[in-house]
């Protein structure tokens, strides 16, 4: 990989960092509704997946979705319109922190609904196949959504009609408050892709750059096979599952273990060990992402409400109005 | 401090006016804006309303008495309040001699009359009617209780009240229809001639015309007006507009004639002996249909207001006049008049001029006839309009101008819109 | 114009668009190699092949999701359950979904896939296999609900509704397959979201759809023995719901009754009411009344369940009730 990508991967990663310290400084100064989960200590996984992907994958994800629309290219500036509420969000301010998505960047959506996005996921898969071309979907979901039932049709579906869908499954321990070990039937969520004859591999999701040569391997599996796949990434969220959670389900000393092993840091000392750039050039880079970040914000609280015209548009593409 | 009501001047030409009915009796209490008694007027029944709060102390005419503007009708002031007998009214002086006793007596029934408007109240609740009969009761001046029902429970009904207004015309009617002559039809016996006596509205609308068609040169000058535009105007504006606020041809037209008007100051002008007034405000009045007659309410400065507005002033006020219900100020001040039989498929007519104003015009219906247009006959939509003019005023050349002017308004009616 | 059945005129209507357009295909549960449960796809594996004729695993989140998913990139599914009671098992898909999509992204995403379902009682299947739930769906925003009481408005609307860019529910009627009707030959559509005067009358106003048109039109025969004409208005679309005939039918016969199939409570007939009453209460001169399904779950013992289901007779009471 060369240096510029791998400078790239690492903004990118500091980016999701500062928009989201921001998000939630403004979430509670009021000025975010509704829920908001962030993705602080696993920008990772999003960042290592996207990063080895053509720009024809598509990709779906659930409502932990801020990082990975970051790394779509989504810009910070419509991530933080769309997180204010306002009309420059991508969404238009109507949809809000858990559905940002971008046609042109394919992005397909965060979804609200755990487990939801997974038979869309193969329907998107079922598409290109139907036009005949070999483009991946890369469909991201939380260890809690494999237990439930539209986990199973999803993956079993995408396994009998050979569809091109490479199934990440973020194992950050807890969906929600539950711990792993307690909601599902195997501890190791990639066992669950034996009962469809599927290929797997279990990956840690704090290393970028392991997370990078793991979804290479296996998006190229997918295109060529013509058959899906499920990666797991170990990894850990280092906030709670949402705003407000007073995450009473697992010891400070564990979070803390985690967070020595924070994937910022890892891929820092990664770059620096490995000659591909200097303190200098990572500490600008730092200081780049802290001033879009501060952009994104002076452009989400400068831009309008979205009007009341856009009240009744687009329930209906041919009658608005209905 | 007791006030004293007084016979209210509800036009610049009325004179008099019969106290048709007290609202609001001796003793009972009143708001001012309140509804202390209707009148009738040489126009339509109209609300007096008062002009204080208070206990209504004394009525100082009885139902049936004709008026004269500015005489005093009534005495409203404070619970036990003494009269004093003003001198603002010596007029009236020696009807409130016995006032001071007279309200005591009405003060010490206020209770019972209280009971009383309860009761009726409780009476008119268990009164059923359908909401379709009450409107048409509303619209007819049909009192519903007058009329059976007989629907479930006793409900009054559609047929109901179509049965009741069939009575009364049959009533009205002088002979019933026979036309046939046969010894196999049975003939109904004929109906007994009826004396309807005229109602100070048709006597008014009698006493005007007569003297406006008598004394006044009246000429006619008929032009037909390409509708087309206009009605598939209407039908897209109407499409953004909710039921209840759809616009009708007839607000297009006044539309129309008030911006017409406005280029032809002469005929939106009132004659006054030696003097012909034109006037600096454009109201155009549109003659509504009533129980027993007609009556032209008056929409102000129609040239300035938008059809919007325009549509609701005037569906407000021809509802208010349908009810009896008009205000002074719906049916005062026009500079020129309309008449509409538009919605009774009508060729063309000719009015009479609502004097003292110079011209009035007169709507026929809108409707599909063969047209040439360039040599072909194609089926086009066509109105025909007459303007009746005052030849003192105004002549042939000025009518057909102005007549003119309004086909641009009404063939290009985004004009309208601007 | 040919006399065709109901079944017939889906067919044909599923036949022509996906000759019209090879963005169309058809997925679900026994649609291909069995020729569809109620033989409306019979054939069509054959002619169009396995590609375009999906045969899915039982699993109504995965026909869904996935219809719902190939419609977003482009194509234009249709996607048949194989009853609309299988559509509690997705419902997630149907109201939380397909019709949130645009409008929660801001007018990025199409969703033009149909969802055909079959729906009704009357034939002995039991509670949980005759239901006529159409209502419920009819409540979200954002979708669109058909349900054809004609075989031409079943051929003439499915072709509209795979051809619109949004999301609709296509419900049938499991007792109307053999209803014949003439129905016009090749293109031929029928705009959604547009009732229609199905009988003309000048006495009272019959508003229904589906299977209640079917009745509704019988109910009306009878009454015109006895002088009575019944103006039947067909709803056709549930949502987005055009008032416009019922309410200037109503305000011509100021009286009348709402005829479905499913329950009364939170119903389609509750919806109509409520809306005569706020646009047109002035005209009315008797209470609506509503025929609709007892309050129970549908009985598997044929005299029981024809009890709970709205027969002819209830119709003409009504109508008899309401000219009181």
């Amino acid at each position: 990989m060369n240096k510029e990508k791998l400078l790239r991967m690492y903004y990118e990663m500091v980016l999701i960092r500062r928009v989201e310290e921001r998000g939630a400084e403004l979430y509670q100064a009021g000025k975010i509704g509704g829920f908001m989960h962030l993705y602080i200590g696993q920008e990772a996984v999003s960042t290592g997946l996207i990063a080895a992907r053509e720009p024809r994958d598509r990709v779906i994800t659930a409502y932990r979705d801020h990082g990975v629309a970051l790394n779509c290219g989504i810009s910070a500036n419509e991530v933080m319109a769309e997180l204010l509420g306002k009309i420059t969000g991508m969404s238009k301010g109507k949809g809000g922190s858990m559905h940002m998505a971008s046609v042109e960047k394919n992005m397909w959506g965060g979804h609200a609904i755990v487990g939801g996005h997974l038979p869309i996921a193969a329907g998107l898969a079922l598409g290109d196949q139907y036009a005949g071309n070999d483009n991946v979907t890369i469909c991201m979901f939380g260890d809690g959504a494999t237990n439930i039932g539209y986990f199973h049709e999803a993956l079993n579906l995408a396994k009998i009609w050979n569809l091109r869908v490479l199934w990440v499954c973020e194992n950050n321990q807890y969906g929600m408050g539950t711990a792993v070990e307690r909601a599902s039937a195997v501890d190791e969520i990639r066992q669950k892709a034996d009962g469809y004859g599927m290929k797997s591999e279990r990956v840690d999701g704090m290393d970028v750059m392991k997370m990078y040569e793991a979804s290479q391997k296996a998006i190229q599996y997918v295109r060529e096979t013509s058959q899906p796949f499920l990666l797991e990434a170990v990894t850990y969220r280092f906030r709670g599952h949402s705003m407000g959670d007073p995450e009473r389900y697992r010891a400070q000393e564990e979070v803390k273990k985690w967070q020595e092993n924070d994937p910022i840091g890892i891929f820092r000392a990664y770059l620096l060990k490995e000659g591909v750039a200097t303190e200098a050039e990572l500490d600008s880079l730092e200081e780049q992402a802290q001033a879009e970040t501060d952009k994104a914000v002076e452009f989400a609280e400068a831009s309008p409400e979205p009007g009341m015209e856009e009240l009744f548009k687009d329930v209906y593409v041919e009658q608005d109005g209905w | 401090m007791a006030e004293i009501i007084k016979m209210p001047k509800l036009g610049f030409d009325m004179a008099e006016g019969v106290l048709v009915r007290w609202v609001r009796q001796v003793g009972e209490p009143i708001q001012k804006g309140q509804v202390l008694a209707e009148i009738e007027t040489d126009k339509a029944t109209v609300e007096v309303e008062s002009h204080f709060s208070g206990i209504v102390l004394q009525h100082l005419v009885d139902p049936g008495t004709s008026v004269p503007v500015n005489e005093p009708i009534a005495v409203v002031g404070e619970a036990g309040e003494q009269l004093s007998v003003s001198s603002h009214q010596p007029a009236a002086s020696s009807q409130q001699v016995a006032a001071s006793d007279e309200q005591k007596a009405a003060t010490a029934e206020a209770t019972p009359t209280d009971n009383q408007s309860k009761t009726q109240n409780l009476q008119s609740e268990i009164l059923k009617a359908s909401p379709l009969a009450k409107k048409m009761a509303r619209e007819h001046g049909v009192d519903l209780g007058t009329v059976v029902g007989s629907g479930p429970g006793g409900r009054i009904v559609r047929r109901d009240i179509e049965a009741a207004l069939s009575q009364q015309s049959a009533v009205s009617s002088k002979q019933p229809a026979v036309s046939i002559a046969s010894d196999q039809l049975p003939v109904s016996p004929a109906a007994e001639d009826t004396a309807i006596p005229t109602t100070k509205l048709r006597q008014a609308i009698g006493r005007r015309l007569v003297e406006s068609k008598t004394t006044i040169p009246h000429f006619y000058v008929t032009h037909e007006y390409r509708m087309e535009a206009l009605l598939a105007l209407r039908q897209q504006l109407n499409g953004y507009l909710p039921e209840g606020e759809k616009l009708s041809v007839n607000d297009f037209i006044v539309k129309g004639v008030a911006l017409a008007l406005r280029e032809f100051p002469n005929l939106n002008a009132v004659i006054h002996g030696d003097q012909i007034l034109r006037k600096g405000q454009v109201n155009v009045g549109v003659a509504v249909t009533v129980p027993g007659g007609l009556l032209t309410v008056v929409v102000k400065h129609a040239d300035q207001k938008p059809l919007r507005l325009i549509s609701s002033e005037i569906k407000a006020m021809a509802a208010r006049a349908r009810e009896g219900k008009v205000k002074p100020e719906d049916v005062d001040g026009s500079t020129f008049s309309t008449s509409n039989l538009g919605m009774y498929d009508v060729d063309e007519f000719i009015a009479i001029i609502n004097p003292p104003e110079a011209a009035i015009l007169a709507i026929g219906s809108a409707r599909q006839v063969p047209v040439v247009e360039e040599g072909q006959i194609k089926i086009g939509w066509r109105m025909k309009a007459t303007l009746s003019v005052d030849h003192r005023i105004s002549d042939g050349a000025e009518a057909a101008q102005f007549l003119q002017a309004l086909a641009k308004y009404l063939e290009e009616p985004a004009r309208m819109l601007l | 114009m040919a006399r065709i059945t109901m079944r017939e005129a889906i067919s044909q209507a599923l036949m022509e668009e996906m000759d019209r357009d090879p963005a169309v295909f058809i997925l679900g549960e026994e649609v291909g190699v069995w020729g569809g449960t109620y033989a409306v796809t019979k054939g069509f594996y054959d002619k169009y092949g396995p590609e375009r004729v999906k045969d899915t695993p039982i699993a109504e989140n995965a026909i869904l999701g996935a219809a719902i998913g190939a419609a977003m990139v482009g194509q234009r599914p249709i996607a048949e359950l194989m009853t609309i009671n299988f559509a509690f098992s997705a419902m997630d898909y149907i109201v939380n979904q397909a019709p949130k999509l645009r409008y929660m992204f801001g007018g990025q995403f199409k969703v033009p896939m149909v969802i055909r379902a079959v729906g009704g009682g009357g034939r002995q299947l039991g509670a949980t296999h005759s239901q006529t739930p159409d209502a419920i769906f009819a409540h979200f925003p954002g979708l669109i609900v058909v349900s054809p009481g004609t075989p031409a408005d079943a051929k003439g609307l499915l072709k509209s509704a795979i051809r619109s860019d949004d999301p609709v529910l296509f419900i049938e009627h499991a007792t109307m397959y053999q209803v014949r009707g003439e129905v016009p030959e090749g293109e031929y559509l029928e705009p959604l979201g547009k009732s229609k005067i199905q009988r003309p009358g000048k006495d009272v106003t019959i508003v229904t759809y589906c299977k209640g048109l079917e009745l509704s039109m019988k109910a009306a025969d009878q009454l015109s023995k006895e002088g009575i004409e019944a103006e039947i208005v067909d709803l056709r679309t549930l949502r987005p719901l055009d008032m416009t005939p019922v309410l200037e039918s109503f305000k011509k016969t100021n009286r009348a009754v709402v005829v479905e199939e499913g329950w009364k409570s939170y119903g389609v007939g509750a919806e109509v009411v409520s809306r005569i009453y706020e646009e047109a209460f002035d005209y009315a001169d008797a209470p609506i009344l509503r025929v609709a399904q007892k309050e129970v779950p549908l009985p598997y013992n044929r005299t029981l369940e024809q009890a709970a289901l709205p027969q002819v007779a209830d119709i003409v009471a009504a109508v008899k009730e309401v000219l009181k």
